[in-house]
C-alpha cells in the first residue's frame, strides 16, 4: 500500500477527532531547526465541513483490539486497515510543514495489540520528528487510556499538547458503549499529564534547561448526542474538567452515525445534533472568558438551552434585575455579560471611556453591534433614544435575530465556534 | 494647503511627519516621488534615517510601545489617505501623551483602528494560506492580499524556516520577499513567474489535496461556515483548491474548488 492510500485511510480515520488547535504554546526559531510555535495557533485551511485544519491530524494505524459501539475503527467495523511507518510519518510531516500546509502533527492511533505497544510506536515516531529531522514545530499526541505512566511521560517531552478523550459524558454511558475503557483508565492519565506539566512549569522556574512536559497542556473530547445526558450534566462536567484537570479546551463532537449498534440511536433519519454542539461550545466560551458559571447558564429548572436562544441572551432575560448596565460606570465583568458585548468590545469600552464619556453614536465608533446590546445598556442613564421594548417583545426580536444569523432552514448546520480560538 | 513628497516608506513618511511638527504644518495630501503633479505647493522631503528612528524612539516615550506598533501597522493599511489620519494621531500623541492611545471612540482612531484591525486579520489568515512549493529547493509562493503585509509575514517566515530558501512575492503591492537562510529581505518586482513543478513537488501537492477531502465530515458538509473563515478570495493560490496539475500558481482567478 502506498502512502496516498495509508493517508486516505488514516486521515478518513481521524476526522471524527473534534481537536486540531496548535495554541498554547511560543516558540521562536532555532538555528539548524525546522518550525516555531505560536501562542494564539494558527490555521491553516478549512474544509468544506468550515471545520479549521491546523495539524496534520492522522492516526499511527487504525487496526484496534477494542470494539466501542461509537467509534469507526472499532473492532468488528469491516474497514481496510493499514499503519503508517514512523518515517513515512515524519518525512510526510516534514513536506507538508516546509510547504505551510501545516502548523505541525496531531497524532492519535487505534489501539494496536496493546496500549503500551501503541504508544510505543508514538514515541518512536516523535523521537524520529524531533531528533532526526530537528522539528520545532508543534505536537499534538494523544494519550493512550491504560498506558505505562512512563510511555505516556515520555511521549509529553516530545509533545506539545496531550490529550486523553473521555468520549462519552457520563460512567453509565462509557459501561454501555465502550466497554473496553474504564473511567479509571480515563481519568488516571489525565491526572498525570495535569502533575506532569505542572512540575515542569516549576522546575523550569528553577532550571533552565529542565525537560518540558507537555508544554500547552491537554485537552479532551467527548460525544455529545449518542447518549441521554442533559445539556446540563454535560456543562457541569465541562466546568469540573476545567477547574479539576486544568484542561486548555474540552471539545465537543456532535455524534455522526457510524454504526447501527443496538445502544445507539438508529442511523437511519438521525440528524447529528450540530445545533446543540454549537450551543455547548458558545457555554463553553462563557465559562472560559466571560466569568459564567455553569449553574448560571444552565439549572434544575432549565436543563437544557434553548433552541432559539443563544445562552448568554438567554441569561440576560432571565435576569432582568441585572440590567440595564451603564456603560460609562459598570465593572468590566458586568459590561461583559451585555448580550452582543465581547471581550474586545468591553476592554474597548473600559479604555474609550476614560476619555470621556460614551454616547451611543460613540459605542458604534468602537465597533461595538447594537442589534442585541440595545436593550441591555444605557449611556449616562439614558437608553438608545426611540427605543421601545417589553420583556416579551425582546425575546421576539433576539430569537429573530439568531434565526437570521443561523440561516433559516439551513439553521442546524451553522457551527461559527469550531475555529481555532484556544 | 502644503502637499509633501516623499519616498513611501515609513522611515520617509516619519520624516515628513517631523518636518511638519517642526514648522507647524498642516499637511493636504502626501504623495509619492512618481505620483503626478499637483496644485499645492509641495515639500520634498528626503528620508533621513536617523530622524526617523528618532521620531520612532519618541513615539514609544512619549506615548507607548502598543502605540508606535499600531502607527506602524497603520502604516501597511489600505485605507484611503492613511498618512493623513497617521499624522493626526501622530501629533496628538507627541502632544497628549497616553492619552492620544485611548480616545477609541475618535472618530480618526476609529477609522485608523478598524483598518488596522482587518490588516491584523488578513496577516494573521496569511501566515496559514499561503503556500510554497519547492523548486529547485527554493520554497516559493505569490499572494494577492488587500493590505501590505510582507513586512509581517518576512520575520515570520524567516524564523520558521530558518534552514530554507524563500520567495514569496506579493502581486498587489509588486514586491517580493527574499529569505536565505534566515537572513532576509524585501525588494521591489515589477514581474514574477513561477516555475513549473517538479515531480516530487507535484505528489506532495496531490497528497496535500486528498488529504484535504478526506479530512472533511460530508454529514456536516457547511460551505458558508468554511467561507465565514476563509474568504474565497484566498483561494485562487491555495494548492487544495487549485485542480489542474499544469496550471501553475500563476493561473487567473477561478475560485472554483476543486
Amino acid at each position: 500500500m502506498d502512502v496516498m492510500e495509508k493517508l486516505t485511510i488514516l486521515a478518513d480515520a481521524a476526522k471524527y477527532d473534534a481537536a486540531c488547535t496548535s495554541s498554547g504554546v511560543s516558540r521562536g526559531g532555532k538555528a539548524g531547526t525546522i518550525g516555531t510555535a505560536s501562542n494564539s495557533g494558527c490555521c491553516h485551511t478549512f474544509t468544506a465541513d468550515g471545520r479549521c485544519v491546523s495539524l496534520l491530524k492522522v492516526l499511527y494505524t487504525n487496526h484496534c483490539c477494542y470494539d466501542c459501539a461509537y467509534c469507526v475503527n472499532r473492532r468488528s467495523n469491516d474497514v481496510p486497515r493499514t499503519a503508517f511507518t514512523p518515517r513515512e510519518l515524519a518525512e510526510l510531516t516534514i513536506q507538508f510543514y516546509r510547504r505551510n500546509y501545516i502548523e505541525g502533527l496531531f497524532l492519535s492511533s487505534a489501539v494496536l495489540k496493546t496500549p503500551d505497544f501503541t504508544t510505543e510506536r508514538m514515541i518512536e515516531t516523535l523521537g524520529l520528528l524531533r531528533r532526526e529531522y530537528r522539528f520545532n514545530g508543534y505536537i499534538h499526541a494523544k494519550a493512550i487510556p491504560g498506558a505505562d505512566p512512563g510511555l505516556t511521560y515520555e511521549l509529553g517531552l516530545l509533545a506539545d499538547r496531550l490529550s486523553v478523550n473521555i468520549e462519552l459524558p457520563s460512567e453509565a454511558s462509557l459501561r454501555l458503549l465502550a466497554p473496553d475503557k474504564t473511567k479509571n483508565a480515563i481519568f488516571a492519565p489525565m491526572a498525570q499529564i495535569r502533575d506532569g506539566s505542572a512540575q515542569s512549569k516549576a522546575e523550569l522556574k528553577l532550571y533552565r534547561h529542565a525537560p518540558r512536559f507537555a508544554p500547552a497542556g491537554q485537552s479532551t473530547q467527548m460525544i455529545v448526542g449518542a447518549t441521554p445526558e442533559s445539556d446540563q450534566h454535560i456543562l457541569s462536567l465541562t466546568e469540573g474538567l476545567y477547574q479539576k484537570y486544568h484542561l486548555k479546551r474540552v471539545f465537543f463532537s456532535a455524534y455522526m452515525p457510524v454504526s447501527n449498534h443496538r445502544n445507539l440511536p438508529a442511523p437511519a433519519g438521525f440528524k447529528p445534533p450540530l445545533l446543540r454542539e454549537h450551543r455547548l461550545y458558545q457555554a463553553d466560551w462563557l465559562l472560559r472568558f466571560y466569568g459564567f458559571t455553569a449553574r448560571e447558564i444552565l439549572d434544575k429548572a432549565h436543563p437544557n438551552f434553548d433552541a432559539a436562544l443563544d445562552p448568554k441572551s438567554d441569561w440576560a432575560l432571565r435576569h432582568p434585575e441585572f440590567f440595564p448596565v451603564e456603560i460609562n460606570r459598570a465593572d468590566y465583568e458586568a459590561i461583559l455579560r451585555v448580550p452582543g458585548i465581547g471581550v474586545r468590545g468591553a476592554q474597548r469600552i473600559v479604555t474609550a471611556r476614560r476619555c470621556g464619556s460614551l454616547t451611543f453614536e460613540g459605542l458604534k465608533r468602537l465597533g461595538i453591534v447594537m442589534k442585541r446590546a440595545q436593550y441591555f445598556i444605557t449611556c449616562s442613564g439614558r437608553m438608545l433614544p426611540g427605543l421601545r421594548c417589553s420583556q416579551e417583545s425582546v425575546y421576539r426580536r433576539l430569537t429573530g435575530l439568531e434565526q437570521a444569523e443561523l440561516g433559516g432552514e439551513s439553521w442546524r448546520q451553522l457551527s461559527l465556534f469550531d475555529g481555532n480560538v484556544s | 494647503m502644503i502637499a509633501y513628497r516623499y519616498d513611501g516608506s515609513f522611515p520617509g513618511f516619519l520624516c515628513c511627519v517631523w518636518d511638519a511638527l517642526e514648522h507647524k504644518i498642516e499637511p493636504t495630501a502626501f504623495l509619492l516621488w512618481e505620483d503626478g503633479p499637483t496644485l499645492w505647493k509641495e515639500r520634498r522631503v528626503p528620508t533621513d534615517e536617523n530622524r526617523a528612528r528618532r521620531l520612532y524612539a519618541a513615539l514609544a516615550k512619549r506615548v507607548s510601545g502598543r502605540f508606535r506598533h499600531f502607527i506602524f501597522w497603520g502604516f501597511l493599511t489600505c485605507l484611503p489617505e492613511r498618512e493623513l489620519a497617521l499624522f493626526t494621531l501622530i501629533r496628538r500623541g507627541m502632544t497628549q501623551g497616553k492619552r492620544a492611545a485611548m480616545d477609541l471612540s475618535d472618530p480618526v482612531m476609529a477609522r485608523v483602528m478598524l483598518a488596522y484591525q482587518k490588516l491584523a486579520t488578513e496577516q494573521d489568515h496569511l501566515k496559514g494560506f499561503v503556500r510554497f512549493s519547492d523548486l529547485d529547493g527554493v520554497l516559493t509562493g505569490e499572494i494577492e492580499p488587500k493590505n501590505r503585509v510582507l513586512p509581517i509575514l518576512a520575520p515570520h517566515f524567516a524564523a520558521r524556516f530558518s534552514g530554507e530558501r524563500l520567495a514569496l512575492y506579493d502581486r498587489t503591492n509588486r514586491e517580493i520577499f527574499l529569505s536565505d537562510r534566515g537572513r532576509w529581505e524585501i525588494l521591489p518586482a515589477e514581474n514574477f513567474q513561477m516555475g513549473p513543478a517538479g515531480e516530487t513537488e507535484r505528489s506532495f501537492r496531490a497528497l496535500w489535496r486528498n488529504y484535504f477531502k478526506a479530512i472533511a465530515i460530508e454529514g456536516r458538509i457547511n460551505p458558508k461556515c468554511q467561507s465565514a473563515h476563509m474568504p474565497k478570495r484566498y483561494r485562487h493560490v491555495m494548492t487544495e483548491f487549485m485542480a489542474d496539475e499544469i496550471k501553475s500558481a500563476l493561473g487567473e482567478r477561478t475560485g472554483k474548488e476543486p
